[in-house]
Parts: structure tokens; C-alpha cells; sequence
């Protein structure tokens, strides 16, 4: 084998680019930094959705126009304070969001925090679900593809894992339904339990609204295996999408790891090359897929809103949905600010645990 | 990194072309995903330019001569695919569906682009306070979920639902809004990086204006990433067209065909066992996608010369190959410093 060819090659970027970083500045400045860095994420995103779902007009107009006569309709859009200038609305609406209001929707007179706190569960839920399908089937795969490297089992799984990309979640969903509910019967067509175990759900004490935690902890069975058999198939839609990058990222770092010179030091010595690729180059490839999993949380969402709708999925994202149809503006942009606040919280987090694994990445 | 070849010859235009160049570069496994993507991508291209003679019938036709189409019927002679709950034929929606996403594509990617690269252009050369507020912009919408900015932009534009044109426009939009910061960071990072090189300094020393320097001398070395960027934002563009068609937010079906928003129609079919409606267009989509992507996903790959598979020792190497840029495996990472 010609292998020490490769060698003398590899990383001509890694070294370089990433010296840039300034010297000093412990872990806490990085936190703080970071923390504070979150402040203008959510206020560009909260005025950019503000100003953009305003010049629309007004949101009461929009879901009750044609409903209600005019002067009724002017009543109601003067009661809600919508024919003031915009500006005065804008820094209200900042006003409100600080002292955590987020708005009541217009459709059923909910407030939107309560939306969340319903709702907010059954995506997490999804989202947990979906993660762990993704951990299961991405990283193994993608070990395998590393130490098949160029062969056919490595050509199948990247070709499996670009498929996993290209596949859209509503229609991995559709072809789901459609074979495991539909033609073999294995699984429920839709939703989240059957309506029994729905209700014993709901009449628990203190529930944490996730299913399979709450069954678990009241130690009842029947339902657990209800819950479990409507969460297998959106788990694998929504999974799927995401195993797609994993693979492909722990693809890519093992092989970038397996060229190193420690790794040739160890197989010089006699470890195998299962070893090698399962203790030694599998590790240091870990630290990407962390950071690179803060970008996957908006993905996921955004693949939760379609999973949602697809298998009446009843959380936040099939909730939207029901306000959008419904031209309830005021709820879509409470969603929507909260899912932003949401995301850039969870990127603050996944930026610090990466920081604390690889100290190059502080700055 | 390597040594500047000052006097190489210039290969023909043809050869020096984004795809085909890389299709030289590439052996074995990575050509094979290449070519397969070159056709597929090839095949959609060639569906949506020749829809009108490939569709046995209009896109939002419910009968012709013999009467009124059925509805939810079985693939048959007449109908090659079926026909929906609607009535509509569901090969013709096929192929004319091609044509609504490469439309969109074209109109999303070009104009997300034509930002992108201006913006990107002008942010890192000249920095100072303009380049801290578009990144702290760019940075903030990048990290937004795509589909829900897709959504509210396409409230905005369209309130929904629309005509062929303000379909088009409104998901492009979203799109263009979604992508725009891509290609700023990119572009970005790459200006900065050409703007201490030494050509741009002696062209300084010279006397060239900023706009002949940036659009002269860096412009052309800052896009050389765009193929690969433009292959993996077209299946994007395709993707979350299909989403906004899905929740009800895409084109109406007597305007133009849609993938999403047949499959979206095709959903509530699936429970009574009728498959011929949500497959067909689900696999056009997923087809497309996947030759978009694989042959993004090649050039990436051949462009990373620490991934690019090596032709065997002992076989000639090609000459004049040069070592390739160094891409990270995300382009959208190249932003990150």
C-alpha cells in the first residue's frame, strides 16, 4: 500500500486560518461576549419580523376584514391601538416583549406565551425524537463510510446520506404513512397518542408534556408503547434529514483524523484499524458535529413546522400553521419572535459547550 | 501556498468551465457521482424547457375532448400517472412543475447573488461601520430558521396565495431574502482575504480606483466558489419552494404546477391508500435535488484537495493541475473566522 503518499498533504488549512485568533481572554469572557451577542440577534430579527408583518396593514383587518362591518372593524383596530404611527406601536411592542408579553392572538384570545408553554412540549418532544434518530443512524454510518473510505460501502452510504438531504420531510412522511400506516399497518397514520392515552396524559399531576417521559415516570406501560409507536415514524422523517449531515461530517472529520501522523504511529504499532477508527480517530472528529449541531437546531425547526404538519403533529409548528391559515398575524409573529429567541439561546448554548471541548475556538 | 505560475497557458474556454473542468480533475467514484448529477440535473433542465411538448396536457387542464377528467383515478393508458382529487393529469404536473422551479431558481439564485456579491464586495473592502452592520444583520438572519423567514416574507409579498408571476416572485423573494446572506459571508471572507494580497496593493500603489480594484481585481478572484455555491442553493431554492407549496403559502394550481403544493394536496390521499398522486411528484422533486446536490457536493469535494480522491502513483499526474482552493466542507462556514 502506498498510504505514506498521502501523508505529507494533509491539513494545509487547518493550521493557519485558525491561529488568527486573538491571544488571551479565559473561558468567562468568551461567555460574556457570547451572551451579550445574542441581544443583537434577537433585536434585528424581532424588527425585521415587526416592520415586515406591519406593512401588510394592520393585523385585525387582516383576519376579520370582510367579517365585520367597517365602523366595528375601525372600533376594534382603534381598541387595539393599530391606527397609531408605527414607531410608537414598534417601541411598545420592544416594551412588551421585555416584561415578556408577547402578545395575545387574535383568532381564540390566547396569550402567546401560553401557546409556547402548550405546545412547546410536543416539538420538543419531535425534536428529541428526531436527534437521537439522527445520532443513531449518522455517526455509525459515517464511521463506516471513514474506514471504507472510496469503496462501495462508503459510495452507498454517501449516496444514502445526499438522498437524506434531498428528501424533503413531507415527502419521506408521505411515503412513511404510506407504507408502514397505510399498506403494512405497523404504525398510526397520525398524531402524537390515541386519544385515551392523550387523556390519561393531560390528567397526570405536574407533567413535564413530554410523553414518553411522563409515561415513563408513572410507570405506565400501555401508554408508553402507544406513545412510542405514533413517535417512531415523524422521528425517522425529521431524523433522516439530519442524519444526512452527520454522516457526512463524521465522514469527512475521520478521514481528515485517520491521516494524521498519530494515527499512522498507532497502526505502525499493530492497532487495528477498527481501533483505530472506533478509539482514536473518532474523538477529535466529535467536536464539529457539536458545533455544527447549533446550525442544525434551525433546520430542525424548520423541518418541525413541515413533520408537524404532515403527521398532525400538534405542536408549535402545526400550531403556526393554523394561524397562518387563519391570518392570525399577531400569533404568527409571536411564534416566530419566541422561535427566534428559541434558536439563538440554543446556538449560545452549543457555542459554549463547543468552547469548552476545544479551546481554539474561544476568541 | 503555492508557487504562482506566472506564465502557464491558458486552456480553451470549454475546458476551463466550471463543471467540466472538475469533470477532468475527477477519477473514479467522484466522476461517477458528477456525471450522475450532470444528467440529472440535465434531464430537469431539458423537462422544464420542453414542458409544453412533454405534458400530454396542460398543467391546469380537467378534460378535452372524450370530456371531464376523473378524479383519483389509477394510472392507465390515458392518464400514464393518474389523475388527482382535483382532476388534474398528474404526468402533466410533472413535467410542467419543472418549470415553475426552475423559474424560481433562476430568479432567486440571480438575485440573491447579484446582493450577495455586491454587498459581500463592498463590506469587506471597505469595512469600518457598514461591514459591522451588515454582518451583525447577516449573521442574525442566517441563523433564523429558513422556512419561517420564507413564510413571512411570502405573507408580506403575496398574503399568500397568487398568480404564476407573483408566486414566482414572492417564493423567490423569500428565497433570495434566505440566501442573501450566504453569499454575503462568503464573498465577504474572501474579499478580506484578497485585499492583503499583493496584487491589490500594487494595484493601489498604481493609482486604480476602488471601484476598477474591487471590480477588476477581486470581483473575479472572490466568486470563484459560486458554482459550488449556486449548485447547493438551487436544490435549496427547490426545497423551500416545495415547503412554502406544502403549507399553503406556494402558487395557486391554476397558475402553475407545484410540487409542494400537489403534495401537500396529496397528504390527505395516503390515508385511503391512493399513492400515484404524492409519489410522482415527490420522486421528481427528490431527483432533482439529488442531481443539484451531487453535483455541488463533487465540486466541493474536488475542489478540497485533502478529500479529492488521487489518481494512482505511477499514472501521470495531468499537467498544470493546480492544487485547488481550499474550501472548508461548508462553504457557509467560510464566513466563520
Amino acid at each position: 500500500m502506498t498510504t505514506l503518499i498521502d501523508v505529507p498533504e494533509a491539513e494545509p488549512g487547518i493550521v493557519a486560518p485558525k491561529s488568527k485568533s486573538k491571544a488571551g481572554g479565559g473561558l468567562g469572557r468568551y461567555i460574556v461576549i457570547r451572551f451579550f451577542l445574542i441581544i443583537p440577534t434577537v433585536f434585528i430579527l424581532v424588527t425585521l419580523v415587526f416592520f415586515l408583518m406591519r406593512v401588510i396593514g394592520d393585523p385585525i383587518t387582516a383576519s376579520q376584514g370582510g367579517r365585520l362591518p367597517p365602523d366595528v372593524l375601525a372600533q376594534r383596530i382603534h381598541d387595539a391601538g393599530y391606527d397609531r404611527p408605527v414607531l410608537v406601536q414598534y417601541f411598545e411592542y420592544l416594551g412588551q416583549l421585555i416584561t415578556g408579553n408577547f402578545g395575545t392572538t387574535i383568532t381564540d384570545r390566547r396569550p402567546v406565551l401560553e401557546v409556547l408553554t402548550t405546545f412547546g412540549a410536543a416539538t420538543l418532544e419531535l425534536s428529541i425524537n428526531a436527534l437521537i434518530v439522527a445520532l443513531a443512524v449518522g455517526i455509525p454510518f459515517g464511521l463506516i463510510a471513514a474506514q471504507h473510505r472510496d469503496k462501495a460501502p462508503d459510495a452507498l452510504l454517501r449516496f444514502f446520506a445526499i438522498l437524506c438531504y434531498a428528501t424533503p420531510v413531507f415527502f419521506s412522511g408521505l411515503l412513511l404513512k404510506l407504507t408502514f400506516s397505510v399498506w403494512l399497518g405497523w404504525f398510526p397514520v397520525a398524531g402524537r397518542a390515541s386519544t385515551l392515552t392523550e387523556l390519561t396524559m393531560s390528567a397526570l399531576a405536574a407533567p413535564s408534556g413530554i410523553y414518553w417521559l411522563d409515561a415513563l415516570r408513572s410507570g405506565n406501560f400501555t401508554a408508553l408503547g402507544d406513545i412510542v409507536s405514533h413517535a417512531v415514524l415523524p422521528a425517522i422523517a425529521l431524523g433522516l434529514l439530519t442524519a444526512g449531515v452527520f454522516l457526512r461530517l463524521v465522514r469527512t472529520n475521520v478521514i481528515g483524523t485517520l491521516g494524521k501522523d498519530y494515527i499512522e504511529a498507532g497502526r505502525s504499532r499493530g492497532v487495528s484499524e477498527f481501533r483505530l477508527v472506533t478509539k482514536h480517530a473518532y474523538k477529535p472528529a466529535l467536536i464539529p458535529i457539536i458545533t455544527v449541531m447549533g446550525l442544525q437546531i434551525a433546520l430542525m425547526l424548520g423541518g418541525a413546522i413541515l413533520t408537524e404538519t404532515t403527521f398532525e403533529w400538534k405542536g408549535l409548528g402545526y400550531q403556526l400553521v393554523q394561524y397562518l391559515n387563519a391570518r392570525d398575524f399577531v400569533a404568527v409573529q409571536g411564534i416566530v419572535v419566541l422561535l427566534a429567541i428559541i434558536v439563538a439561546v440554543t446556538n449560545f448554548i452549543v457555542d459554549i459547550i463547543a468552547a469548552l471541548i476545544d479551546p481554539r475556538v474561544r476568541y | 501556498m503555492s508557487t504562482p505560475q506566472l506564465t502557464r497557458a491558458k486552456e480553451p474556454l470549454f475546458s476551463r468551465l466550471p463543471v467540466i473542468s472538475h469533470l477532468k480533475k475527477s477519477v473514479g467514484l467522484q466522476r461517477g457521482m458528477l456525471i450522475v448529477g450532470v444528467v440529472l440535473s440535465g434531464i430537469f433542465l431539458l423537462t422544464s424547457i420542453f414542458a409544453p411538448l412533454l405534458a400530454p396536457y396542460g398543467y391546469s387542464q380537467l378534460s378535452d375532448d372524450s370530456g371531464s377528467f376523473p378524479t383519483q383515478e389509477a394510472p392507465s393508458a390515458k392518464h400514464l400517472l393518474g389523475t388527482t382529487v382535483g382532476g388534474y393529469d398528474v404526468l402533466s404536473r410533472v413535467v410542467w412543475g419543472s418549470q415553475t422551479a426552475v423559474t424560481v431558481i433562476i430568479v432567486s439564485v440571480a438575485m440573491s447573488l447579484f446582493l450577495g456579491v455586491v454587498l459581500g464586495l463592498l463590506s469587506g473592502y471597505f469595512g469600518g461601520w457598514l461591514d459591522r452592520i451588515l454582518v451583525v444583520v447577516a449573521d442574525a438572519i442566517y441563523a433564523f430558521p429558513t422556512l419561517l423567514l420564507a413564510i413571512v416574507i411570502s405573507i408580506v409579498i403575496s398574503r399568500g396565495q397568487s398568480s404564476f408571476w407573483g408566486g414566482i416572485f414572492s417564493c423567490a423573494f423569500s428565497i433570495t431574502v434566505v440566501f442573501v446572506p450566504q453569499y454575503f459571508r462568503v464573498i465577504r471572507a474572501e474579499t478580506i482575504r484578497l485585499k492583503a494580497e499583493p496584487f491589490v496593493e500594487s494595484a493601489k500603489v498604481l493609482g486604480a480606483s476602488s471601484v476598477r480594484i474591487i471590480g477588476r481585481h477581486i470581483f473575479k478572484n472572490a466568486t470563484r466558489t459560486l458554482p459550488l455555491m449556486f449548485t447547493l442553493n438551487a436544490s435549496e431554492a427547490i426545497l423551500t419552494l416545495a415547503g412554502l407549496g406544502f403549507l399553503g403559502f406556494g402558487i395557486e394550481p391554476t397558475s402553475a404546477a407545484e410540487w409542494g403544493f400537489d403534495l401537500n394536496k396529496a397528504l390527505a390521499d395516503t390515508s385511503s391508500g391512493i399513492w400515484w398522486t404524492g409519489v410522482f411528484p415527490g420522486v421528481a422533486m427528490v431527483l432533482t435535488v439529488l442531481g443539484l446536490t451531487l453535483v455541488g457536493e463533487s465540486i466541493n469535494d474536488l475542489n478540497d484537495p485533502r478529500i479529492r480522491g488521487r489518481k494512482r502513483a505511477g499514472r501521470t499526474p495531468v499537467p498544470g493541475t493546480p492544487a485547488g482552493p481550499e474550501l472548508p466542507a461548508n462553504p457557509a462556514e467560510a464566513g466563520k473566522s
